[in-house]
């Protein structure tokens, strides 16, 4: 929460806030980026966010755990509650699959499931208090801690471009690689405008796996900056704290709204996507 | 926004992630759920079946009992027609017996009627004897006619 000579700004606050605990490979071996060594991080590629890939492999073990703990145990017969909650999950991402998706792939379910169910936990961090934990790790000598995976590009990036992989690989899979050729050099003109379809259809491709990340990193860390606000509103005096405690309330019932949403909207344009990768014209 | 290695963190997780899903997680979970799905149809079908049978059942239960209802009947009526002919054959039986009796009566009585009128003319004729004897005693000679005089004794 600090900054690096003890001050408390707003702009510091903020700034703290938005790094990530860092660790990165640079002339001097690993180092951890900081304020002391002026974030020695950025722009390295060879860098971990630390963070981010604990929380989101803690959510993400978790979520597994839970649901083969549910799976082995799971019965034919009367469900108990943990199983009828995990079953409602299960059987709203299949019914979404076969809504969406016609063909016959077994990697789709299970794919949508990990997505949604990940992606909401990754999400959920936001709603815990933007301080709480970071004080936490503050307090246990962690300088810098974002909680929330679904705020880190990288996070994002790396579903998205995994869907991404997936649809370049089941469109050759399905249509062959001249029938995928074809697809994003004859359409929607004729061959005789090849470079013109190539270059729509080759934008169209991208922007996929780019919309994706994006809309998921923009609505979660506008959130979470919004959050971030509002904390720094409540330190501004009584009028401040009011107002401030008010609006957070607002905020995040209205969060509890985003962060489905977003886990859903990821997850249906998963489907879709990889839907029409399955679809040979 | 630092695009780093934490984005190749990333995308191997999922990959882990997704494929310890699909190969531990998904198939007992949705096979649980069809199956339920399926015994839930088999039982609502058999739920329906059941109930068809039931009306089957009880359409079958009424029309016995009409059957058992109408025999009943039937029965009582023979019964009743042969409670009537029994009592009928046993008047008749009684009636014929009286008859057959008060016959046997009025023959005894007419025996009864007939020895005493014997008898009586028995006695008529000693009595009879006696006056006669009375009448005559000079001229009977009492060793002769004994057995005459015995008789009357005995028969006193």
């Amino acid at each position: 929460m600090a900054s690096a000579n003890g001050e408390l700004t707003s702009a510091g606050y903020i700034q703290h806030h938005l790094k990530n605990l860092t660790v990165c490979q640079t002339e001097q071996g690993w180092q951890w980026s900081g304020a002391e060594n002026n974030y020695v991080c950025d722009g390295n590629f060879m860098a971990i966010h630390v963070d981010s890939v604990g929380w989101a492999l803690f959510l993400g073990i978790f979520f597994l755990w839970l649901f083969r703990s549910v799976a082995k145990k799971a019965t034919v017969g009367k469900p108990g509650k943990l199983q009828a909650f995990v079953e409602m999950i299960v059987e709203f991402v299949d019914k979404s699959v076969k809504e969406t998706f016609h063909g016959r792939n077994p990697v789709i379910a299970p794919l949508s499931l990990t997505v949604f169910v990940w992606i909401f936990l990754m999400n959920f961090m936001d709603l815990i208090p933007v301080d709480l934990l970071p004080m936490l790790f503050q307090a246990g000598g962690v300088g810098y801690m974002k909680v929330v995976p679904s705020t880190d590009p990288n996070i994002t990036f790396g579903l998205s471009l995994s869907v991404f992989l997936l649809i370049i690989y089941y469109s050759i899979k399905v249509k062959g690689p001249v029938g995928f050729f074809k697809e994003l050099a004859f359409h929607p003109f004729g061959p005789w405008m090849m470079p013109f379809n190539l270059l729509l259809e080759g934008i169209g491709l991208l922007a996929k796996p780019v919309s994706l990340a994006l809309r998921l990193f923009g609505n979660l860390y506008a959130g979470e900056l919004i959050f971030m606000l509002i904390a720094l509103l409540m330190t501004a005096g009584i009028g401040g704290f009011i107002g401030g405690t008010l609006a957070h309330v607002l905020w995040a019932v209205f969060h509890i709204l985003v962060i489905v949403l977003q886990a859903f909207i990821f997850m249906m344009l998963t489907i879709v996507y990889l839907s029409m990768a399955h679809e040979d014209h | 926004m630092n695009i780093n290695l934490t984005l190749i963190f990333e995308m191997v997780a999922f990959a882990i992630f997704v494929g310890f899903c699909m190969k531990f997680v998904w198939p007992p979970l949705i096979g649980a759920i069809e199956e339920r799905q399926k015994k839930i149809s088999e039982g609502l079908s058999a739920a329906e079946k059941a109930s068809h049978d039931l009306e089957l059942a009880k359409q079958q239960a009424a029309s016995t009992m009409k059957e058992a209802k109408q025999e009943a009947a039937t029965l009582i009526d023979q019964a009743k027609k042969r409670h009537s002919e029994i009592v009928e054959s046993a008047k008749e039986d009684a009636r014929n017996e009286a008859d057959k009796i008060l016959n046997g009566a009025r023959a005894e009585i007419e025996q009864e009627v007939n020895r005493a009128r014997e008898h009586l003319r028995g006695q008529l004729a000693t009595l009879a004897v006696a006056g006669a004897e009375k009448i005559l005693e000079r001229n009977i000679d009492a060793s002769a006619q004994n057995d005459i005089v015995e008789k009357l004794v005995a028969e006193l």
